[in-house]
């Protein structure tokens, strides 16, 4: 089996017992990036010299016996992470050329294990999107078919675990931005509590949404990286300082006697047969493992869209507004004056539909719309959250579909705002409640694309989380047994 | 119609966009679309709601009041699409 097959636990296993060296392991995923990547597209910037830089400092440290489990391992970042001295874009024209002056928190952590990184994933601009076909770098593909969308808004950090181009990834989830792709892909994806990572030195999309998550092969993988970047930041103020747990200490203790709640209306006419087979499949196999389940109801769940949309927005257009082409970014100089040049730099910088969500954001904000659109949705996010908090009062965690539907073909649905917006009707609402949700390989469709299960935790319930996916990922082969062909 | 054209053109000059006939004409349609889906919010009652700002209840965030390094005017001025004096540089405001 090649290098890249294998997980971080795995491979840390391999470096301190000295078999294999972080230098190897990179060169290895830099050879993987260089013959898949004109396929996938889930690079915008490959740091082939930083990442060798860094890979021989990691082997030193192994050697020197002071390793942690994160040294050496080649890992790659969403392009909405800081990096200092690396170019970091969010995908996005207006900051072809920004190179920042510091790293954010999340990337100071996975530095400071002793991480390799290998470069910068595309996205969705400015985490805006649920199909990856919103970068100004062009769409990424899914390794599993090249005619299907990744998902987004992190695409690239999911396609990249997928396709073997990294052993795992961060991204970032507003709205179902890592579950969604990871559901996609096929792979692990993890959005923890709201307040649970720093958001410091991550660009801002909608902060009352935006955390930061890990993407990986295995769930295992995906308790490494979130324990390495959890916890909180002086740096943010909106990070909660509540102890962060050993996430591995209690993976393995199985799901019986645990209670499932499954929300009614994520069951619903509409959902695609093979979804919802797979959803079956997933519930039969947690009760044969000894869990309970519940029915539950979410009876606002119909609302979360609508409410996203306008919270998301407005959010997004103030967040926005930084891009002026004074400090850093494009600036578009010709004509009268300074509100010109903020307005040209801002039309040519921002794709389609940036500006879609800065306009209803601005509108939902403005003199007279306020209380009818931003101050509404906010009372209605009280209902929802409300609604998550009373189910958690019956139940341990919630099993629901990630996505409606496997993934869709390119171009499917880019033509048609709202429809793409419904695409995320299932991963909205635990951003609105600010909980705890991830994504797990639960199956494949008949055309061989991944269906991804969905596990909602209370707040700051990500080591119940693990535990659940960690009980249904050993007793299914799905995160094993194939592997796109890309 | 939920929104005018109109209505999109001045909401295009508060938001700070330059933008083109066909994109303000787009946008109306698309806005109108996407305002009269969330239209559905309002047959919840929400009277006597406490609006959500932040999923976490959370106050003003204090820290002890001490100078410590910044990330300093030639840092701050690496990305500026014109800097000059150690400042950013910007077209003309006043004539």
């Amino acid at each position: 089996m090649g290098l890249t097959e294998l997980t971080i636990h795995e491979l840390h296993a391999r470096l301190v017992a000295g078999e294999l060296t972080s230098v190897d392991l990179t060169r290895a995923y830099l050879a993987r990036i260089a013959a898949t990547d004109g396929r996938v597209n889930a690079f915008i910037t490959v740091c082939e010299d930083e990442a060798l830089a860094a890979a021989a400092a990691a082997d030193r440290r192994l050697a020197d016996g002071a390793a942690d489990l994160l040294t050496g391992i080649p890992l790659a970042l969403k392009d909405i992470f800081c990096t200092e001295g690396v170019r970091t874009t969010c995908a996005s024209k207006i900051l072809e050329n920004f190179v920042p002056p510091y790293d954010g928190t999340a990337v100071a952590r996975l530095k400071a294990r002793g991480a390799v990184l290998l470069g910068k994933l595309n996205m969705d601009e400015f985490a805006m999107g649920s199909s990856n076909e919103n970068s100004a770098f062009g769409p990424v593909k899914n390794p599993w078919n090249a005619e299907t969308v990744p998902g987004g808004s992190s695409g690239g950090s999911a396609a990249a675990v997928a396709a073997r181009q990294a052993a795992g990834t961060l991204g970032t989830d507003t709205g179902g931005s890592i579950r969604q792709p990871a559901s996609h892909c096929g792979v692990v994806g993890l959005k923890p509590t709201y307040g649970r990572v720093s958001r410091y030195g991550v660009i801002a999309y909608a902060s009352s949404l935006d955390q930061v998550g890990p993407l990986a092969r295995d769930v295992e993988d995906c308790a490494i990286l979130l324990q390495a970047v959890a916890g909180y930041d002086p740096a943010d103020s909106t990070s909660v300082d509540t102890p962060v747990p050993d996430y591995r200490a209690n993976l393995r203790d199985g799901v019986k006697g645990l209670r499932i709640g499954l929300p009614r209306e994520y069951f619903i006419e509409g959902l695609d047969p093979e979804v919802k087979a797979a959803m079956e499949a997933a519930i039969a196999t947690y009760r044969q493992l000894g869990a309970e389940t519940v029915e539950v109801g979410l009876p606002h769940t119909d609302y979360a869209v609508a409410c996203y949309y306008l919270i998301a927005t407005a959010e997004a257009s103030s967040n926005l507004a930084r891009y002026d082409g004074v400090r850093f970014g494009l600036r578009v100089e010709e004509g009268r004056g300074l509100i010109d040049m903020y307005m040209k730099s801002r039309a040519t910088g921002f794709g389609a539909e940036v500006k879609r969500r800065i306009m209803l954001g601005t509108y939902a904000l403005s003199s007279g719309y306020y209380d009818a659109y931003y101050l509404k949705a906010q009372k209605v996010r009280t209902l929802i959250r409300q609604d998550f908090l009373e189910a958690f009062n019956q139940v341990d965690v919630i099993l629901t579909p990630v996505a409606p539907t496997p993934a869709f073909r390119l171009g499917e649905k880019s033509g048609d705002p709202l429809q793409m917006y419904l695409s995320d009707i299932f991963t909205i609402p635990v951003n609105l409640a600010g909980t705890c949700a991830m994504s797990v390989p639960c199956g494949y469709s008949a055309a061989g694309l991944p269906i991804g299960l969905q596990l909602i935790g209370k707040p700051f319930g990500e080591a119940e989380l693990l535990r659940a996916g960690y009980a249904f990922e050993q007793a299914t082969e799905w995160h094993r047994r194939r592997k796109p062909a890309i | 119609m939920k929104i005018s054209r109109s209505q999109v053109e001045q909401v295009a000059k508060l938001a700070r966009l330059a933008l083109e006939e066909e994109e303000l004409s787009a946008l109306t349609g698309q806005m109108d679309a996407i305002l009269g889906y969330v239209e559905k919010l309002n047959s919840l009652n929400t009277d006597g709601i406490v609006p959500t700002a932040h999923a976490v209840p959370m106050e003003n965030a204090f820290r002890a009041d001490e100078i410590k390094p910044s990330i300093g005017v030639e840092k701050a001025l690496q990305n500026a699409p014109a800097a000059g004096l150690g400042c950013f540089k910007v077209p003309r405001v006043i004539e």
